[in-house]
């Protein structure tokens, strides 16, 4: 998992699309997770712990009906994900039909197996838009997070991209263990002539919740990291645009995670599962309908998956009598689930949840494995197809 | 108010990165960007329609739109766009 869309705010993805919340209900955005293949083996991804018992992707034909159907229903946005989305032999045909098709298409991507002439073929296919991922600022640590040598690499692409085109997009995962290179993080951004920056923050599903202890950051790096981010911002205004967002652990109010469950976001896993969002195939009861076997319209609009979650009736209090709950849906279902053991509850994030306290005693389970000598500290467990087996006893 | 971006003789682009397209399921154009789209009302989809179509001065893609709608008085709304679009990271002179 390379892309920051599945990393940073879900509902950040929604909100882009914010303009046309009129027109709720329609599968706007459509996220290809083209397969679970990845060079890197980020401690902070958001794939399934599972990953490694795929075992067969989607053909060609059955990505492009997906792309056709979703795209008769009103889809403009494709993200292609994964995984590292460039280990599919076909990704330029992929991309080539569905530019055909009047996609807006991204490639979410950490750079590895790319090269200059990869970008400039993708380029001559009809991409519009690459965002590079970067783990940390410098190289050691870039290479110790994503579990490859990796960097120099990265900032090749970079370039090649900029170079053929593109705005250039960079995308940084933050976390207790790179938060505090933020400075180094908009330097480099800057010595790449970045157009826009995404400083995202780690979200915790999959193999991010497992090394939660690890990763998630402390108060007093959030307050620096954030002060510099804005001191940023203000200098490079006109130039290069800095999106910062807040970890949503340290928030008094939940993320309208998707802006919606089933509202404008449709994800499609490497083996054709199609999901709410990314994190919802951990959710117990799910019926996983899979692109196989029914139309996305039938998915879409007709499945209990996508139904679930719909409106405002399955809500339990403190949401279902709260005036914000327009706002925020009550936040995400993944996290109410994986923190209360009950998807329907509050997310706890919220300070009006009766459990928010789970999100504090994270937070302190966080501060003590941060405050143990280096030697005593939990390794981070990194996403790989060995470690996928060991913990799920595949 | 700040300086105008826009003059007669300047050349508005869509800024990079940004597509212009007509969207059936919404029925009316849009804006398309990185991960993200903005519906466009009749107007501004006029003007930004042109814009992508071809490279053009703003006097000329007002004498453009000015044939298109039976010679209306549209220099100052044609000027508030653009600045306001400018102003939103859609379009740039060139």
């Amino acid at each position: 998992m390379t892309g920051s869309d599945q990393n940073k705010a879900p509902g950040s993805i929604g909100s882009s699309i914010g303009n046309v919340r009129d027109q709720i209900r329609q599968p706007l955005w459509l996220l290809a997770e083209l397969t679970y293949s990845c060079p890197l083996q980020c401690p902070y991804c958001s794939n399934p712990m599972d990953f490694a018992n795929v075992k067969k992707e989607l053909t060609t034909e059955e990505w492009l009906e997906v792309f056709r159907q979703a795209r008769a229903m009103g889809a403009t946005q494709l993200g292609l994900s994964g995984g590292e989305p460039l280990t599919r032999p076909d990704l330029v045909e992929l991309v080539t039909e569905a530019r055909k098709m009047g996609f807006y298409t991204n490639l979410i991507t950490s750079g590895v197996g790319m090269d200059a002439s990869k970008v400039a073929e993708l380029k001559e296919a009809g991409l519009d838009h690459i965002q590079v991922s970067f783990q940390a600022s410098s190289e050691d640590l870039n290479n110790l997070i994503a579990g490859t040598n990796a960097f120099q690499h990265k900032i090749e692409m970079a370039k090649a991209v900029k170079a053929n085109g593109y705005p250039m997009v960079l995308c940084f995962v933050t976390h207790r263990q790179n938060i505090e290179q933020m400075d180094e993080i908009l330097d480099l951004a800057i010595s790449l002539e970045a157009d826009y920056v995404e400083l995202a923050t780690t979200q915790y599903y999959g193999w991010a919740m497992h090394n939660r202890d690890q990763l998630l950051p402390l108060k007093e790096q959030l307050v620096e990291a954030e002060a510099i981010a804005h001191r940023y911002q203000e200098e490079q205004k006109g130039n290069m645009k800095i999106y910062y967002v807040v970890p949503d652990y340290y928030e008094e109010r939940p993320k309208a995670c998707m802006n919606g469950w089933g509202n404008v976001f449709l994800t499609v896993t490497p083996d054709g599962t199609a999901l709410p969002c990314h994190a919802a195939r951990e959710l117990p009861g799910m019926t996983l309908p899979n692109v196989k076997d029914m139309s996305i319209n039938e998915i879409w609009n007709g499945s209990d998956d996508f139904n679930r979650f719909r409106g405002f009736d399955w809500m339990t209090e403190p949401c279902r009598s709260c005036d914000e709950k327009e706002n925020d849906f009550g936040g995400c279902r993944c996290q109410a689930f994986m923190l209360t053991g009950d998807p329907t509850n509050t997310d706890p994030v919220c300070s009006k949840s009766p459990k928010h306290h789970l999100i504090e005693d994270a937070l302190e389970r966080g501060r003590l494995e941060a405050d143990k000598p280096t030697i005593d500290q939990k390794p981070l467990v990194f996403r790989n197809p060995k470690n996928s087996k060991l913990i799920s006893g595949l | 108010m700040s300086e105008p971006v826009f003059t007669a003789d300047s050349i508005p682009m869509l800024a990079l990165g940004y597509r212009f397209q007509w969207e059936p399921a919404q029925n009316c154009n849009v804006l398309l960007y990185p991960e993200g789209m903005v519906k466009l009302n009749g107007a501004a989809g006029e003007i930004l329609k042109r814009i992508s179509e071809k490279k053009q001065s703003v006097a000329d893609l007002i004498s453009e739109l000015k044939v298109a709608f039976d010679g209306a008085d549209l220099d100052d709304d044609v000027y508030r766009f653009l600045e306001e679009a400018y102003n939103n990271d859609w379009i740039r002179p060139e």
